[in-house]
């Protein structure tokens, strides 16, 4: 492996970082914006222009608080939940295309940190450790409500994994492949899979919301019946961590849905952009517009939370295993069906 | 009428357990409608009022901070007379009464005056009884805008002679006025 690809690598896993971490820190801020604008509010506006330091100012203030031990015979593993958490957060974003490639200095540069051809079988296996940083942690805390808060994580998270997964499968069936570079290639011009695959982007989407904890699946917080929720015994940092993971993961799984379903970086007139301004400023153009379908998932994201209340227990383990499953299996049927007979292969 | 179903205001409403129809059992279709309703509110105008750089419009007979008046000659009012602390429903008003000394004559119109006179504005409710009761026309509640700022020490929130009594330019220029009219 000579230096150039090496140097290559560490410049886009930097980026990648620190765009992620950005958009995790801008997505707290986002969130509050976007709760006080559709409740007719304005919003945190005190720090910097428009609020715009806000997050600075909220990281600030986490870290100058006291980091509080409770009284746990697993100090290891209360230290290590925040950080699987958040690396586990970060370590998803490392096989997203961000575009096609780019041409530097007469290398072609792909603009992925790394193309695997499993690459969504790893997102998938990546999410699912995502569970143990919440269960680890809660588990660590030394305290019922935690525990309880983390059991109701991890038993959705499971749950909706199952239907994820299947949903995904239908997917696989027409593309061919695991990676996401070559989805992401297939979906050029406007064959987004969104129009093939109406009803997986359905479930997919729901499952995302019950992956990343967020309403109307947010169960695991909940201030009336469990004091907090799986942080409740953290404090300073590893508390800002385990909600830095949150805004992470929800960067990266609106990444993951506008890369499998949204035609990743691909917009209409793309190939008439490469051959006519370079491949370049084509690519460019194209990391533009997988950040602005990105930016609009995450704004569904926080619209959908400041819409519809959350839902029962009962209800959402019914939505998930008796509705989502079935839905998710009879699409993989219809998807096949369709495969056969475009193929001219049925009857 | 029975009178389980009667209702007395008129706002009764009788609690509906239909069964939801198929629609309405797929959440979906609701959801977006719910969604729809939240995103127009985006693009409503806040009414909210940036406090410190706007303030809200006051009624017209608002009345704020207190002022202890001088006459046109620039003496101070108040005779310590205790009218406006006995009045006072909070009890935020405590004085000293001083005797003035013939060479003070140009300070204090009346042969008594107060030498220490302070209102606990954390006890004040600006009803302006004080101004009512008072026989010298001493106390009066301005149209200030400026609420009572915040402090870090309750000291701070007893306003003494210092903050309370009418400046001197002011008495000259009410005087100028007057010989104008
Ligand atoms: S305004 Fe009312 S409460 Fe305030 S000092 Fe005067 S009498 Fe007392
Ligand atoms: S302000 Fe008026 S009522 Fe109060 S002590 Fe002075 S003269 Fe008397």
């Amino acid at each position: 492996m000579d230096t150039a690809i090496i140097i290559e690598k560490s410049v886009l896993i930097v980026a990648v970082f620190a765009l992620t971490m950005l958009m995790a820190m801008y997505a707290t801020l986002a969130e509050r914006k976007v709760a006080a604008w559709l409740q007719d509010r304005i919003g945190p506006n005190r720090a910097g222009k428009g609020g715009i330091l806000q997050p600075l100012a909220d990281g600030l203030k986490l870290f100058s608080k006291e980091e509080f031990l409770p009284d746990t015979p697993n100090k290891f593993l209360f230290v290590a939940g925040p950080a699987i958490s958040m690396s586990v957060a970060l370590m998803t974003s490392a096989v997203i295309p961000w575009g096609d490639k780019l041409e530097i200095a007469g290398r072609t540069v792909i603009m992925q940190a790394t193309d695997i051809d499993v690459a969504l079988l790893y997102v998938f296996g990546v999410l699912s450790v995502g569970v143990y940083g919440i269960m680890i942690g809660a588990w660590a805390s030394n305290n019922k409500f935690s525990l309880m808060s983390a059991m109701r994580a991890s038993s959705q998270m499971i749950s909706y994994e199952v239907a994820m997964g299947l949903s995904i499968i239908a997917l696989l069936m027409m593309t061919g492949t695991l990676s996401l570079r070559e989805i992401a290639a297939q979906q050029s011009g406007m064959n987004w899979n969104v129009f093939y695959q109406p009803v997986g982007f359905l479930i997919f989407l729901v499952c995302s919301f019950a992956e990343t904890n967020r309403t109307p699946f947010d169960l695991a917080e909940c201030e009336a019946e469990l004091i907090g929720g799986y942080h409740t015994e953290y404090s300073s940092m590893r508390m800002g961590f385990y909600l830095f993971a949150e805004y992470a993961s929800m960067f990266i799984s609106s990444t993951i849905l506008a890369v499998l379903y949204f035609g990743a970086y691909n917009y209409p007139g793309m190939q008439w952009a490469v051959e006519n301004w370079g491949v370049n400023v084509a690519n460019i153009i194209g990391f533009l517009a997988l950040f602005a379908k990105l930016c609009f998932f995450i704004f569904f994201y926080m619209w959908v939370r400041w819409t519809i209340p959350r839902f029962r227990y009962d209800q959402l383990m019914r939505l998930g295993w008796q509705m989502l499953i079935p839905l998710a299996i009879a699409n993989i049927f219809v998807t096949a069906i369709c495969i056969l007979w475009s193929d001219g292969n049925l009857f | 009428m029975a009178l389980q179903t009667m209702s007395l205001s008129g706002r009764k409403k009788e609690v509906s357990n239909k069964k939801m129809t198929f629609l309405e059992r797929l959440y979906l279709w609701t959801i977006i409608k719910g969604m729809m309703i939240t995103i127009g509110h985006l693009f409503t105008r806040k009414v909210t009022i940036k406090y410190p750089e706007q303030v809200r419009e006051r009624s017209k007979v608002y009345r704020g901070q207190h002022l202890l008046k001088r006459d046109e000659q620039g003496r101070e009012n108040c005779t310590a007379c205790g009218l406006c602390a006995l009045s006072c429903p909070a009890e935020a008003i405590t004085m000293t009464a001083s005797e003035r000394k013939p060479s003070e004559k140009h300070l204090y119109r009346e042969e008594k005056y107060a030498s220490v006179y302070e209102i606990n504005m954390l006890r004040c409710i600006f009803c302006g009884l004080c101004e009512e009761a008072c026989p010298k026309d001493a106390i009066y509640l301005t149209e200030s805008k400026v609420l009572v700022p915040s402090q870090y020490d309750r000291e701070d929130f007893i306003f003494g002679k210092d903050k309370l009594v009418m400046p001197l330019t002011e008495a000259m220029k009410n005087a100028q006025l007057k010989n104008a009219n």
